[in-house]
C-alpha cells in the first residue's frame, strides 16, 4: 500500500490544481482568464491554487501588457512536467491495483 | 479504497482538459453542408456568367462570404450547446493557422486577377485552401487533414486541365464540403 501512494504528490491533490497542471502540461501557455474559464472556477479560487504551484516551483508566471491591458499567464516548469506525470502514472496504478 | 471513484473522476476530467484545451471541438458538420451548397450554387451562378470575370470574382467573394459566417454561427451555438467556450487560446491558434495559407492564397489570387492570369486563380484557392486546412487540422477535428488533402489533389489536376475549372469548383468547394458536413454530422451531431 505504501509503494502504491508513494509517488502520489501532497501538491496535486485538488481537483484545481490537477486541472491547472492538465491544461499547462499540453500547452506552451495559458493566460488567467482561459484558464478560469476552462476550469469553471472563480478568480480568488484560481489564484490561490496558482500561488501554491507557483511556490513549489511547479509553474511559472509571465506578466506582459497586450494592448496595453495586464496579461497574466502561466506556464509549466520542467520540475512541474514530471512530477505531475509521476502523479499521474501514480493515480493510474492506484486505479489499476485496487 | 475509499478514495478510488473520486480518483476515476480525476483521471477522466484531466483527459478532458488536455483534450479540450489543445483542440477546438466546436467546429460545425452543418456549416459544412451549407457551405457546399453555398459553392454549388455559387458554380451554377457562375456557369451563367461564365464570360464576365468580374462578376465571377463576386460571385466567389459572395460564397466565401456566406460559408465563412455560417461556419461561425454555427460553431459559437454548438459551442454554447456543449457549454463550452467559443473563444480560447486554441480556437485562437486554429484561426491563425487557418488564416495565414488562407490569406495568402486570396492575396495570390488577386494578383493573378489583376495581371489577368486567370487560369490560375482556380488552383490557387483550392490548393491555399487545402493547405490551410491541413495546418489548421492540429488544432481541431482530425478529420480535415484530409479534407485539405482531397482540396490539394483536385486544386493539382486543375492546374494541369485549366479548362475543367468549374468542375474543380463544383467538386472542390461544393461535394467535398457537403460530404465532409454529413461524416461530421453523423459523427459528432450537430
Amino acid at each position: 500500500m505504501k509503494d502504491l501512494i508513494a509517488n502520489l504528490n501532497k501538491i496535486f491533490e485538488s481537483r484545481v490544481r490537477l486541472g491547472i497542471m492538465s491544461v499547462l502540461t499540453v500547452n506552451e501557455s495559458y493566460d488567467f482568464n482561459s484558464l478560469k474559464e476552462a476550469l469553471a472556477v472563480t478568480d480568488g479560487n484560481l489564484a490561490s491554487h496558482l500561488k501554491a504551484l507557483e511556490k513549489e516551483g511547479m509553474i511559472v508566471v509571465e506578466k506582459q501588457f497586450i494592448d496595453r491591458r495586464p496579461n497574466t499567464s502561466y506556464r509549466a516548469t520542467e520540475k512541474g512536467r514530471t512530477a505531475f506525470s509521476e502523479h499521474i502514472s501514480a493515480l493510474e496504478n492506484l486505479l489499476r491495483d485496487t | 479504497m475509499k478514495n478510488e471513484p473520486n480518483t476515476h473522476e480525476d483521471i477522466k476530467a484531466i483527459r478532458k482538459l488536455m483534450e479540450e484545451s489543445t483542440r477546438f471541438l466546436s467546429l460545425s458538420g452543418l456549416s459544412g453542408v451549407i457551405a457546399g451548397t453555398a459553392a454549388l450554387a455559387g458554380a451554377l451562378l457562375a456557369w451563367l456568367c461564365i464570360d464576365k470575370t468580374w462578376l465571377l470574382a463576386a460571385v466567389a467573394a459572395m460564397v466565401l462570404l456566406i460559408s465563412l459566417s455560417f461556419a461561425y454561427l454555427l460553431s459559437i451555438k454548438k459551442a454554447r450547446r456543449d457549454k463550452k467556450h467559443f473563444w480560447t487560446p486554441v480556437s485562437r491558434k486554429m484561426l491563425l493557422n487557418l488564416f495565414i495559407p488562407l490569406a495568402t492564397g486570396g492575396i495570390l489570387a488577386i494578383i493573378f486577377l489583376i495581371q489577368g492570369t486567370l487560369q490560375l486563380i482556380m488552383p490557387v484557392f483550392l490548393i491555399f485552401y487545402g493547405l490551410a486546412l491541413i495546418n489548421a487540422s492540429k488544432f481541431t477535428l482530425g478529420e480535415i487533414f484530409y479534407l485539405g488533402l482531397l482540396e490539394i489533389v483536385i486544386g493539382l489536376l486543375v492546374t494541369l486541365f485549366p479548362g475543367l475549372w468549374l468542375p474543380a469548383w463544383a467538386v472542390g468547394f461544393g461535394l467535398l464540403h457537403i460530404v465532409y458536413g454529413l461524416v461530421m454530422y453523423g459523427k459528432y451531431g450537430k
